[in-house]
């Protein structure tokens, strides 16, 4: 379902993020995304989501050609993959409630069947007791939790994290995983960008290293 | 759980009615949102409205004022005219053929004569001063013979003038039609500044509303970049501010039906009587409905305009990052 071919990004600075990556994922898949901070873990997601574009290679997603894809196409390919971001990327001018409809309110939906999905996603999430309430109100764990009900609130075939346990101690982090691993467990695919080497261990799902820009993939060792 | 998420295959399709359903559903909404966020803000907004109402007031009243200054062109048919003072003493009969004989002249196209007692009563019914005339012994208006040229151009006329003024029975040529022209001439210009300064706060207009756009969609930077994340189309993004300039501009307009209405009620008076005075009976008219639709129509869609070209310079530059 996601496809990276002999993938480069070079920024206009020179800097070069990524260096001819190649891998694929099948639908319902779990994978980590790991390596150090600027090894190209961020760049790669951004490019799954075309919010930046490759400067070589090509990239797939659900049979299309995200690095041609149009720009007037791109909010639809957004709408498919649930993205759950390291600085959770919630609207503080309005509640809980709002921010996890969002995605719903963009995708048209009715009124009915809104309230119905964000009530259920935040009680798989843990926060049905706190819809009301506005993120700065919330711990960081809770503001985490909101941005995960608001990345599946519109049951998108793929799931991107980054970093989703940052700054969560390791309880917590053990909590959101699980969660990560119910996504998984009722088809969705879900990539996890982490640099928590021992959480990652403890799972022992694929994991695609990335050092520097270049790819080293568990699940076909070069 | 099932129900919650679910693999690609089954993520929901929506069909065209539900899609344009949604898509009214949503500019209802943002019908409504984009004004109560106007008072969420009250003092920015009204600034912006009033500043937008005297922008718009202004070149109304002038065009209004211009409207009736026109009334008199239209009182005026167009061609010159000459008017001959008989000698006091000249016989009313003779006063007949004389205008007879002018009246053949092939260079003149019509000769009217005013008797003493015409003249009399007209001065009567429009001055006022008939009490005073009364008490003369004898009426001190001469006749006059009224004559519309056959050719408009200046030689001709100035040719037609001289051989007037040798008329023995004529006492004075008055040719009117030279302050007339030089009337029109100065309402023409005045129209055309009127159109230049409309066109100029119109521009003022636009840039006011645009620049209130822009500082919108800059507080609002961190909304548009979520709602891009997560797949809001350019159209869904653009739509609120649309609806502000809209609003803004239906706004401004309505301050400056209310800045109109209040100037005419003010400017009316005077007017009157100055009309009065020039013996027009032209009366300053309050904005009617459809003056008023106008109005209003004409502000909101400056408003959007205002909002289109704000929106299409600055919107595209905020991208998530």
């Amino acid at each position: 379902m996601l496809t990276f071919d002999q993938v480069s990004k070079r920024y206009p600075s020179g800097k070069e993020a990524l260096s001819g990556v190649s891998f694929n994922m099948e639908a319902g898949e779990f994978a980590f995304l790991t390596g150090h901070s600027g090894a190209g873990k961020s760049t790669l997601m951004k490019l799954i989501i075309a919010m930046e574009r490759p400067t070589n290679g090509q990239i797939l997603f659900n049979g299309e050609n995200v690095n041609r894809i149009s720009n007037s196409r791109v909010p639809y390919l957004r709408r498919q993959v649930g993205v759950v971001f390291q600085n959770h990327q919630l609207l503080f001018d309005r509640n809980v409630y709002a921010n996890v409809a969002l995605p719903l309110e963009i995708g048209g939906h009715r009124p009915s069947e809104i309230r119905g999905r964000v009530r259920a996603a935040l009680s798989k999430v843990g926060l049905a007791d706190r819809e009301n309430h506005f993120p700065i109100t919330l711990s960081g764990g809770e503001q985490q939790r909101v941005g995960i009900a608001r990345a599946v609130v519109n049951r998108p075939p793929l799931l991107l994290a980054d970093e989703p346990t940052g700054n969560l101690d390791p309880e917590l982090s053990k909590d959101i995983m699980d969660l990560f691993l119910q996504f998984n467990q009722v088809g969705v695919t879900v990539v996890i960008a982490t640099h928590d080497i021992s959480l990652v261990e403890q799972i022992g799902n694929r994991r695609i290293d990335l050092n520097q820009g270049r790819l080293r993939d568990s699940k076909w060792p070069i | 759980m099932a129900n919650l998420t679910a693999s690609g295959a089954s993520m929901s399709r929506q069909g065209l009615s539900d899609r344009f359903a949604a898509w009214g559903r949503h500019h209802r909404f943002v019908f409504k949102d984009a004004l109560l966020r106007l008072f969420d803000t009250p003092l920015a907004a009204i600034t912006t409205w009033m500043v937008v109402a005297i922008a718009l007031a202004l070149p109304i009243i002038l065009y209004l004022l211009l409207n009736y200054a026109g009334t008199l062109r239209q009182d005026w048919d167009g061609s010159p005219r000459i008017s001959l003072y008989l000698d006091r003493n000249v016989a009313e009969d003779v006063a007949g053929i004389l205008t007879a004989r002018i009246a053949a002249r092939v260079d003149i196209s019509s000769a009217t004569l005013i008797t003493k007692q015409q003249a009399l009563a007209e001065f009567e019914r429009h001055s006022g001063f008939g009490d005073i005339l009364n008490s003369l012994p004898d009426n001190p208006l001469p006749a006059l013979i009224e004559i519309t040229p056959r050719s408009t151009s200046g030689g001709d006329i100035q040719l037609l003038l001289a051989s007037l003024q040798q008329e023995e029975l004529v006492e004075e040529v008055v040719y009117d039609a030279e302050w007339m022209l030089r009337l029109f001439t100065m309402l023409e210009l005045a129209e055309r500044l009127t159109l230049s300064i409309g066109i100029v706060l119109a521009v003022g207009v636009l840039l006011i509303i645009g620049n209130t756009i822009r500082l919108t969609i800059e507080n609002r930077r961190s909304e548009i970049e979520v709602v891009k994340l997560v797949g809001g189309t350019d159209s869904f993004v653009r739509r609120p501010f649309l609806y502000l300039g809209f609003w803004l501009g239906l706004g401004g307009a309505l301050g400056a039906w209310l800045v109109v209405q209040t100037s005419i009620g003010y400017l009316s008076g005077p007017i009157e009587r100055l009309a009065q005075s020039y013996r027009n009976d032209f009366a300053l008219q309050f904005l009617g409905i459809e003056e008023t639709g106008l109005v209003l129509l004409g502000g909101s869609l400056l408003g959007v305009l205002a909002s289109v070209f704000s929106v299409g310079r600055h919107l595209s530059r905020i991208q998530p990052k």
